[in-house]
Formats: structure tokens, C-alpha cells, sequence
């Protein structure tokens, strides 16, 4: 093969210049420059919307840019990137959900790209098992058996196969680019050691890494440099070695100029009446959740991306297994192991989760079936009261100020904040003691996002017990009256009062690992 | 009624039956056509009120089948199986009325408490264990052809009881054997308990979203269990039905059903309420298919007709409902920009 034309030495590996793109009317990156030398790991830091999924999204040609230059290794490449081009020129990724396939073997999913585009019809399988051991030697990966089912293996060892299977065709080059987008958040403590190492080992090799993460204590670990994107821009660079905690997290968070003031009356809390309590939730990724819940008051949970708290309402729903744990409210204990979906309907809870689609409602039917679906037994359910139904319907769109005011209306022709508007009146319709929430304003407009926190608000008012799951502390500051923490699957913080703003929500989240690590550290050593 | 309060809603509205007008009657026009069509080419025998009344009386077993299938269809599982279960519960009442010397009215129950039980066992072999029901009701129709021959040496079994055979096929109302009111009334009650109950619109949410139900807190294996219990039981009776028509069971015949129900189920889904599994687009849909044979056989058509005419309308039905699908979608997304 030809030499490539010698790079200068001092080029470095990736360059991105001037990247700007826009969805619709909205900017989601605007002139973001990036550089990675070559062997280097180069933190990415963000928070959620700061640009860093987009960024990804253009290098492997998901999306194309509206303007921007690319240069690896100190020649310019033009973009957007075809299909497929960026393995030619060294770069892989390791997403989130690894990109593995459950029902193959170790050996399959190690070689499932290759084969995919292989044109030699014979394949040898000793000498794929002879090639897969001698690559699992060199990362440190030797106990695995190729034949193995992937799902024998476990989560850890499953991200290191993925890593290896992305860094070994551009590591015998000794150039490349590996992007780890995420790749920890479902790795226990001791996955995460293991991880890093093979990192280490990776760049050793000449490979840079750029490690996009929330995480900031990790990316302080492992990262020789380190760029924080806000808002869609560069906020700043620096070597990893000139950072601390406290300046990562300025530079993530910021000072937001327009602050929005928190909806609702907080000392109004003070006169806490009856309510439930949460005791010793456990389940895949939660270690014991307690908490308290007053009628009228909003909750907020939160924390990082697989830190658990999404699981909380799917949970105290009877929506996701649960392990233990028991939810007492007016003098009556739930055995949460137990639960449906019905019965916790029953026993006055709703939940409105956050993938509409899926979960939330159902798109080809009529505003009308979705806003009456649990509450169809009240009207003549062998003589169904059409013209009734009809009327409350029109009622609640007119109250929920939903467009158009057309119970007949397909659902899923509705803007998204419509669509959400009706199914928080489909659940309060039911007339919950508890309602659950999970990102409820996600693909929401600004304008509907308002409206639904006054709802809930006025609902809270009138004596509604509510739980409201979220990344987004920015919402969480305008209508909770406590936020909870919750790090590593148990609440690590508790905030109420005037520590409610995004900011401190914000920092405590990014803060919020170590903190409960160590309790973790100190349970287990017990 | 529910055009009234939509103009009472918003004056400027349309009446609702006028929504969709054409795609929800296209069939209906289609086989007002194909039927003025075929009596001009053949005036003397297709344009006959006897030629009419075979047509309405003689598929009735078909439209009850059908009609057996637009239960689970709806809650979205299949049922391979009720053809089989057809033509096994014929076999039950020939056997144990003939051979057994059972009177009618425990034969026809027992008959019809054997296609209910298969059907339960489909639903809790689908829903208990989460296997897929295309695989378990093919397989439990498999074996349940392989009881009827075994249960029936393989024979024909003729001596069904006249008086079934009376009350189905010879005892006519306007001319048109009882087993077509049979049916007519099926498709009522199936009319009325999806549209009108809180039960049938629990079949459609299942159906439509199993999460969304579930998380709607409808007890979704119940429903999935129930409708193909009742698909069964639906089938059990098209099987004493379909032995009373012949007065005979024989132990494959009834399984050429399986398509033209199918057929008749998608065909269905695209009229009168386009896009769902419906009893009155499944009524029209088999006297579609049925007029449309006829037409053909007395323009001397050789029988593989048949086949082609259902296999072809089917694959029409399905590839017609993804693209008013689609039609829809597009404008759908149009609509929110």
C-alpha cells in the first residue's frame, strides 16, 4: 500500500472547525470548534441540549452540517461525511447501547461488521477463534470464550467487547479516533476501573479517544484534556490537569442571565397534611429509595443518565419489577412487588410516562377513546354513553385548552403539547391521589410547557400528591417543592427552599456520584 | 346522535358519517358494481332472486368464521386454528350424534364448549408463556386436523340430525336460508359489543398499544386470553353450523376456509371503519368475495378461480390498508409542520 502523504507531526488527529447546525428554527450547534491530539483522551462534557449528542450525530453521518470544516490527522475531509466513510478514515464509536447483539455469540458480535461486508464465502472457525483469542489477550479480556452467548457475559465485559471490536480495526494503523459516547453510566463501580484501563491501553496504542460524558469525576480521571460545550458553543478548553471539580462545573452550568422564577408558592408547604411514603424501593437499578410524599406537594427526582431515578414512577406504578418495597398512604400499606398497572390505577395513582408513543398514548385512535380509556366504566359500559362522553371530552379540551377542539380528532395529529395536554387530562380525569410523571414536557413547546406547569400546579392546590421525574432542572426548579438526588440507584441529596434553582439542581447532579459512592463504600464495608 | 352533537359542537363541522365518505364506502360501490356487472353479462342465471339467495345463504359459515377472527385480529393476534376448530366441532356433533346417538341440543353444546376450550388454550399457550400466536395457533391447528382424522377414521360421517339441517339450510326467512340470519346476527352483536361497550374499545387499545393499555391499567393478558377464547367459541359454532349445511362432516373440507376468512377479515378493514378490523366492512367484504365467485363460476371459469380471487384479494386488502396507512401518516405530519 501507498504511504499516506506524511501528516505534519504536530497535526493533530481530529479537527473540527466553524461546525454550526440548526433543527428547524432552533440552533443546536453554533461555530463549535474541536481538537483532538493524536493519543489523547479528550473529555466532552455537556449537559443535556448543550450540543454534544449533535456533535456525534454529524461525525458518523447522522446528521449533515450547515457549515463546518474536518481535518484528521492534518488533512481536510469534506462534510458532510458520506455513509460509512468515517471507518475509512479511523473513526468509531461505542454508543450507549453498545450495539451488540443479544442472541449471537461473544465471537459473532466481535465480527459481526466484518462479516457483514465479507465477500470470502469461507470462513474458517478455528482461525476466527484462534484471531478472537489472540485479540482478547491483548486487551486483557483473555477469560472470555468466543463461543459464549453474549447474554452469558457480563454488562461490564459486554461494553470491553464492544470497545475492542471498534478499536481493532483502526488500532493496527496506529492512528484513529475511538468517541465513547456514554459508554459507563450502566457499568457497575468496579466496570467503570476496568473500563478506564482498557482506555488507557487503547491510547497507548496511538489511538485518541474523545470520552463524552456527564460525569465529571470520571472525566477528571481518565481525560488528558477536556472540552465543555453549553448552549451549543465551546464555553472553554484546558488541560485536564489545570481543572478542578468545582471550576468543571461553573464552566458546565454557567450563569444563566434569565432566570425563570419558580411557579409556586413554597412556604405554602409548611402545612403539610397526611400523604405516602416510599419505603425500601429496590429494583434492577435501585438500592433502596425512601422518601416521604405530601398530599399537594410536587417531588422532583433526578440525577444522571442510569443513575435509576427514571425508574421510580414506572416502579411505584407497578410498571417495572420491583424487588422490594412498600408505598403506605392513608393508613393502607402496598406491597410494591406485587403491584399492576390496575391496581395501582385502583388505589388512586396515575402515571404519565415520557415516550408518548410507546407507553403514553395511542396515536391512531380518537382524542376522544385516549382521554376516556380509564375512565370508560363510569359511563354505561355495556351502553356506552357516547353523547356524555362526548360532552366531558369537550369540556376538558376546552379546560386543558387543547387545539383543535375536536374529541374526534385523530391523536397523533397533534402537536406534541397538545398531545401532552390531553393525556394530563386524561390522568387527572381519573382523579388520582398520586400522579407520576416522567419527562412530562419532553417534545413539548415552550408555550404548552407553561400551561402544563400550571396545571399541575393548580392540581397540586387542590390537594394532588406529585412526583415528577426529570433531567430537566430547569423545570424542576419552576415547580418542585423538593427535588431529590438520586445517585447510583438511592437518593443521595435532598433540596427544597431557595436551593431550588437549575443551578444547584444542575451542580448537585453533576456532584452527586462521589457523594453516594462513598455511602455505598461505607454500607458494603459494614 | 353522534352526527347531531358534532354540529352542535362546532356548527362549520361536517356530520361525522360524511368523514372518509369514499374510502369507507369504496367497497360498498366496488361490489354494486361487480354485481351489475356480471348480472348484465349474465342476466339469466346471475340476475335471479334463487341465484341472490345462494349467494347470501350459501357462505354464511364463512361469514361467521370471519367473524371468529376479527375478535383477536383486533387485539392483534392471529388465529390459524379456526378453521381446524371448524372442522373438528363439525366432526364432534356428526360423531356423537350419530355414532354416540347423542340428542342434538348436548351435542351442539358440547360442540361448541370443545371450540371454546381450544380457544382458551391458544390464548393461554399465547399469553401465559408470550409465545407469538401465529406459531401457536398454526401448530394447534395442525393438531387439531390430526384429531379430526383420528377421532373420525378418516371418514365421512353422514345422519346429522334433520332437525339442525332444517334449521339451518331448509328453513328460510325472505328467502334466504336461516344460517344467513345466523350470521346477520352475529355481526350485529360483534357491531355492538366492539363499538358500543367498554369492552370492545378495551379489545382496540389492546390492540392498538399493549404498553399503553397496560399502563392505562387494563388487565391486557385477561383481554388477549379472552378474545381468542371467543374466537373459538365463534368458531365452534361456524362448526355446527357448517354440519348442519352439509348434514355431513367430512374431515378436511372445512379447512379451505382459513383464507377466504382472512380475506374477508383484511378486505373488511378497509370500509366502513377503514384501518380497523370491523363486523360490518367483514360482512361486506364476504358477500364481496362471494358475489365476485359466483359471477365467475357462472361465466364458466374453472374452480382454481377461486383461489386467485381470494388469494388476490387479500394481498389487495393488505397492500390497500398500508396505503391509506401511509396516507394518513403523511397527513398527519403535515398537519403538525
Amino acid at each position: 500500500m501507498m504511504p499516506p502523504p506524511a501528516p505534519s507531526p504536530v497535526a493533530p488527529r481530529l479537527k473540527l472547525s466553524g461546525l454550526r447546525k440548526s433543527f428547524g428554527g432552533s440552533h443546536a450547534l453554533k461555530g463549535v470548534d474541536l481538537e483532538v491530539r493524536a493519543g489523547e483522551i479528550h473529555g466532552l462534557l455537556g449537559e443535556n441540549g448543550s450540543g454534544k449528542s449533535t456533535l456525534i450525530k454529524i461525525l458518523n453521518a447522522f446528521h449533515q452540517p450547515d457549515a463546518g470544516t474536518l481535518e484528521v490527522d492534518g488533512r481536510p475531509v469534506d462534510l458532510p461525511l458520506a455513509p460509512g466513510r468515517f471507518q475509512d478514515l479511523g473513526l468509531s464509536f461505542v454508543h450507549q447501547d453498545l450495539g451488540l447483539i443479544r442472541e449471537l455469540t461473544v465471537l459473532e458480535n466481535l465480527r459481526l461488521v466484518e462479516w457483514g461486508s465479507a465477500h470470502d464465502l469461507a470462513l474458517s472457525a478455528r482461525k476466527e477463534r484462534e484471531r478472537a483469542n489472540r485479540i482478547f489477550e491483548e486487551y486483557g479480556l483473555s477469560h472470555l470464550d468466543p463461543d459464549s452467548a453474549l447474554t452469558s457475559i457480563s454488562e461490564t465485559d459486554a461494553a470491553l467487547l464492544a470497545i475492542v471490536r471498534s478499536v481493532m480495526g483502526i488500532a493496527d494503523s496506529g492512528g484513529g479516533l475511538l468517541v465513547l459516547d456514554e459508554p459507563t453510566v450502566f457499568l457497575p463501580r468496579e466496570g467503570i476501573t476496568r473500563l478506564f484501563d482498557m482506555v488507557r491501553t487503547v491510547a497507548a496504542r496511538g489511538v485518541s479517544v474523545l470520552f463524552v460524558s456527564h460525569d465529571i469525576d470520571e472525566v477528571l480521571e481518565l481525560t488528558d484534556a477536556v472540552t465543555v460545550l453549553r448552549d451549543g458553543a465551546v464555553f472553554g478548553n484546558a488541560r485536564t490537569a489545570d481543572m478542578d471539580k468545582a471550576g468543571l462545573v461553573e464552566m458546565i452550568i454557567g450563569r444563566h442571565l434569565a432566570e425563570a422564577a419558580p411557579l409556586r408558592d413554597r412556604g405554602r408547604q409548611a402545612q403539610a397534611r397526611g400523604g405516602a411514603s416510599v419505603r425500601g424501593l429496590r429494583g434492577p437499578r435501585l438500592r433502596g429509595i425512601d422518601f416521604e410524599l405530601n398530599d399537594g406537594e410536587i417531588l422532583g427526582l433526578t440525577g444522571l443518565m442510569g443513575s435509576g431515578f427514571e425508574d421510580v414512577p414506572y416502579s411505584l406504578f407497578g410498571a417495572k419489577p420491583v424487588s422490594e418495597g412498600v408505598l403506605a398512604r392513608d393508613g393502607r400499606t402496598t406491597d410494591l412487588t406485587r403491584l399492576s398497572p390496575g391496581a395501582a390505577l385502583k388505589s388512586g395513582m396515575a402515571l404519565l410516562p415520557s415516550d408518548r408513543q410507546r407507553d403514553g398514548a395511542l396515536g391512531g385512535v380518537s382524542v376522544l377513546d385516549n382521554l376516556m380509556m380509564q375512565v370508560m366504566q363510569g359511563y354505561r359500559p355495556w351502553r356506552l354513553d357516547n353523547r356524555r362522553m362526548t360532552e366531558r371530552a369537550n369540556e376538558l379540551l376546552e379546560e386543558f385548552d387543547v387545539r383543535p377542539r375536536d374529541p374526534d380528532a385523530v391523536f397523533g395529529a397533534l402537536s406534541g403539547g397538545n398531545q401532552q395536554k390531553v393525556l394530563l387530562a386524561k390522568w387527572l380525569e381519573a382523579k388520582p391521589g398520586i400522579l407520576l410523571l416522567h419527562e412530562p414536557t419532553q417534545g413539548v413547546d415552550i408555550g404548552a410547557r407553561e400551561q402544563i406547569f400550571e396545571l399541575l400546579g393548580r392540581a397540586a392546590e387542590n390537594g394532588l400528591a406529585v412526583v415528577c421525574a426529570s433531567s430537566d432542572s430547569e423545570q424542576l426548579a419552576q415547580i418542585c417543592d423538593r427535588v431529590l438526588i438520586i445517585a447510583r440507584g438511592e437518593v443521595s441529596r435532598e433540596m427544597s427552599g431557595a436551593e431550588l434553582t437549575k443551578e444547584e439542581i444542575s451542580s448537585q447532579v453533576l456532584q452527586s456520584v462521589t457523594l453516594s459512592e462513598m455511602e455505598q463504600f461505607q454500607e458494603e464495608a459494614m | 346522535m353522534s352526527g347531531i352533537q358534532q354540529t352542535v359542537a362546532g356548527a362549520a363541522r361536517r356530520p361525522a358519517w360524511t368523514k372518509n365518505f369514499g374510502q369507507r364506502f369504496a367497497l360498498l360501490f366496488v361490489w354494486a358494481i361487480l354485481v351489475l356487472g356480471f348480472s348484465l353479462a349474465r342476466p339469466d342465471t346471475y340476475f335471479t332472486t334463487g341465484n341472490f339467495q345462494t349467494i347470501f345463504g350459501s357462505q354464511a359459515v364463512l361469514l361467521i368464521l370471519a367473524m371468529a377472527l376479527i375478535v383477536p385480529l383486533t387485539t392483534g393476534d392471529f388465529d390459524l386454528s379456526v378453521a381446524a376448530n371448524l372442522t373438528l366441532t363439525s366432526m364432534v356433533v356428526a360423531i356423537f350424534q350419530v355414532d354416540h346417538g347423542w340428542p342434538l341440543l348436548p351435542t351442539m353444546l358440547l360442540a361448541i364448549a370443545v371450540g371454546t376450550l381450544i380457544g382458551l388454550i391458544n390464548g393461554l399457550i399465547v399469553v401465559k408463556i408470550g409465545i407469538d400466536s401465529f406459531i401457536v395457533t398454526l401448530g394447534v391447528g395442525t393438531i387439531l386436523q390430526g384429531v379430526v382424522l383420528w377421532i373420525s377414521d378418516a371418514r365421512t360421517i353422514t345422519g346429522v340430525s334433520n332437525t339442525l339441517i332444517d334449521w339451518t339450510v331448509t328453513n328460510r326467512f325472505l328467502g334466504i336460508s336461516m344460517l344467513f340470519w345466523y350470521g346477520l346476527l352475529l355481526t350485529v352483536i360483534l357491531w355492538y359489543v366492539m363499538g358500543r361497550t367498554a369492552l370492545g374499545k378495551r379489545l382496540l387499545f389492546v390492540g392498538r398499544g399493549r404498553n399503553v393499555a397496560l399502563l392505562s391499567g387494563i388487565n391486557v393478558d385477561r383481554v388477549r386470553i379472552g378474545a381468542l377464547t371467543a374466537s373459538g367459541f365463534i368458531a365452534g359454532l361456524a362448526g355446527v353450523a357448517y354440519a348442519g349445511m352439509l348434514g355431513t362432516a367430512d374431515p378436511t373440507s372445512g379447512l379451505s376456509f382459513l383464507l377466504p376468512a382472512f380475506a374477508a377479515a383484511y378486505l373488511g378493514a378497509t370500509t366502513i371503519q377503514p384501518g380497523r378490523f370491523n363486523p360490518w366492512g367483514t360482512f361486506i367484504a364476504v358477500f364481496f368475495l362471494v358475489s365476485g365467485i359466483t359471477g365467475l363460476q357462472l361465466l364458466g371459469a374453472d374452480s382454481f378461480v377461486q383461489q386467485l380471487f381470494y388469494g388476490g384479494a387479500l394481498i389487495i386488502a393488505v397492500v390497500m390498508s398500508e396505503l391509506v396507512r401511509r396516507r394518513n401518516e403523511r397527513r398527519r405530519i403535515a398537519v403538525n409542520g
